[in-house]
Formats: C-alpha cells, sequence, structure tokens
C-alpha cells in the first residue's frame, strides 16, 4: 500500500503546492490538502506542515500556527504514532508546538539563505530515512531566515545520545565543518527527530529536490523511505 | 479594563544576533563604551475585566502560552487600571 499524504495549508505556507507535486507526481501518491482551519485530516497517512510565513512569521516563527484548528488533529495524530514531517516553517512549527525540543533563531549572518546545502545523513535507522544507506551525504536547498537551531545543552546531549539529530550540514564529502553550517545552527544541526521517531523537522526543503527536471532528486529519498514503511507493512 | 504592558526578555544564554548586529552599529557611529546590546519585546494590550485577579490569570496565560517562548524567554508585565 501506497500512504495517502495530507499536506496542512496554513495562511502563509508558500511551499504547499511544491509538497503536493513531489510526493503526487514525483512519488505516485495520494495527496490531499487540508486547510487549517478545518480539523479534519481526511484519512491521511503521514501528515506535511510544510514551509512558508505561516501567520506572517509575527510574535516568533511558528508561534501563531500552533493554535490553528488544524493543529489539534495533527498534535492528536502525531501522538498516536502517526507519521508528521515538518519542513522549514513545518519544522518552526514542531518546536513551537512543542512535538520537537528547541527553539529557532534568526541566522547567525542575518541573511535569508536560499542555496544548495549538503546534508549528512546521522541516522539512517529511522521511518523518514530508511532509504539512504547509500546516499549520503545528500544535496538539497534551504531557503530560511530563521534556521538557526537552538538547544540547551542538556537538550543537545539528550539529542545526540538517542540519536535524534537525523541531519547536520556538511560539505559535498560529508564532512561536519563549520563553513558548511548556513545559518548558525547548534551542532550543524539540519533535522531532528522525537524520541518516539514518528515526527521529523527539518530545515531544508526535500520537496524541492524530486525532479530530474530541477537536477535534484535527493529529496526523492526521503519521501521514499516514509513510503517504504507502508509497503512494508502490507 | 486594565492596561496591560509585557516585558519579553531573551535569557542571557540564548544568542541574539540582532543585538550582536546592531551593536556593531554602535561601533560604526563612534559608541565604543556601549556592550551587552540585546533586542527584547515590548507589547501592550488591554483587558475588558474588572477584577484584577482574574485578568492577571489571563495575562500570564496569554504571556506563557503565546507572547513568550518559555525555552528562551522571560516575561514581566505592569497592570494598570484605566476604567
Amino acid at each position: 500500500m501506497r500512504p495517502k499524504f495530507g499536506i496542512v495549508v496554513l495562511p502563509g505556507s508558500n511551499c504547499d503546492h511544491d509538497a503536493y507535486y513531489a510526493v503526487k507526481h514525483s512519488l505516485k501518491c495520494d495527496a490531499e490538502f487540508l486547510w487549517h482551519k478545518d480539523t479534519n485530516l481526511k484519512n491521511s497517512d503521514v501528515i506535511i506542515l510544510p514551509g512558508g510565513f505561516s501567520y506572517g512569521d509575527y510574535l516568533r516563527v511558528g508561534a501563531i500556527a500552533k493554535f490553528s484548528p488544524i493543529m489539534d488533529s495533527v498534535l492528536n495524530f502525531a501522538e498516536k504514532g502517526g507519521i508528521v514531517l515538518g519542513i522549514c516553517n513545518g519544522f518552526q512549527i514542531l518546536l513551537e508546538s512543542g512535538l520537537l525540543p528547541g527553539v529557532m533563531l534568526k541566522n547567525n549572518s542575518l541573511k535569508f539563505v536560499c542555496k544548495d546545502v549538503y546534508i549528512s545523513v546521522e541516522n539512517k535507522e529511522t521511518i523518514f530515512t530508511n532509504n539512504l544507506n547509500n546516499h549520503t551525504p545528500l544535496k538539497i536547498p534551504v531557503a530560511h531566515g530563521e534556521g538557526n537551531y537552538f538547544a540547551d545543552k542538556e537538550t543537545l546531549n539528550s539529542l545526540i545520545e538517542n540519536n535524534q539529530v537525523v541531519f547536520r550540514y556538511s560539505d559535498s564529502r560529508g564532512n561536519i565543518i563549520e563553513s558548511s553550517n548556513p545559518n548558525g545552527s547548534v551542532y550543524n544541526i539540519a533535522g531532528i527527530i522525537n524520541k518516539r521517531g514518528n515526527v521529523l523537522g527539518m530545515m531544508p526543503h526535500p520537496e524541492r529536490a524530486c525532479s530530474n527536471l530541477l537536477h535534484r532528486e535527493d529529496g526523492k529519498l526521503i519521501f521514499s523511505s516514509i513510503i517504504n514503511n507502508f509497503i512494508k507493512r502490507s | 479594563m486594565f492596561k496591560v504592558k509585557v516585558f519579553i526578555k531573551r535569557r542571557t544564554s540564548i544568542l541574539d544576533p540582532q543585538g550582536t548586529a546592531v551593536e556593531k552599529g554602535a561601533k560604526l557611529l563612534g559608541l565604543n563604551n556601549i556592550s551587552g546590546t540585546r533586542i527584547n519585546k515590548f507589547i501592550e494590550f488591554n483587558i475588558n475585566l474588572s477584577d484584577e485577579q482574574e485578568a492577571r490569570k489571563e495575562i500570564e496565560l496569554y504571556c506563557s502560552k503565546l507572547l513568550a517562548n518559555p525555552i528562551m524567554e522571560d516575561y514581566d508585565y505592569q497592570i494598570e487600571k484605566i476604567k
């Protein structure tokens, strides 16, 4: 069975159609948009919180989105073990909602960074990365002004100990170095997962790297990893 | 009714790249005695309740659940009866 993806549309989401296109047309899965004022997840197997500037990024990035009616259903879905992928602003919302630990600060350069980066896959045993064994690092674009992930020492150590750091910014050979960090994130963190392993947040945009027309296809490996879990089950 | 002034401060353990950048501006302005610049938030609103205790309860909820992120910010507020 191939999973059905539900893509949350918040006021200010701007990567919702990219995510839809990626899972529907590149990955050949069923997909549906989920309006923020609704509470029905429409039998989705996987929820994507897409990138954008929900609620204008006012107050703090992701801070207002967590009160959208659809988010209650998403939180409930995640609590029951449902798969949730937060990309960029989606990651910021997961942090503000408390589904993932830590906070997001302005990039240390204070610039909006929009470019291809390489990310090393630190944990290949997750439901989001099981298809990545021979594919590291991944080349995936970032586009954000506030992607500077921060967590206090205790939280960071706990993330490392529990293998919750899934992606780290690296060079093209997979070396984790300061110059490959586009935003100042602590420990070069590009993506983390919750303890239970069903909620992943990442700043790079895998949905923008799913087409050979764009000469970028590494993002497909993340989505195909998710799909694998359902194919294995059926 | 009460007028409320909320002050939200980012903890000193959390980096403040904006504050650092602004302080570079201070140096360019020739102000070499400035240090520790931090960009914080000041928010005002009214609350339409007559009982102060009840008002404080709502203010606390507003501050802790939305206005401030307790992971990286501390808040304080002033409350003044206006009607």
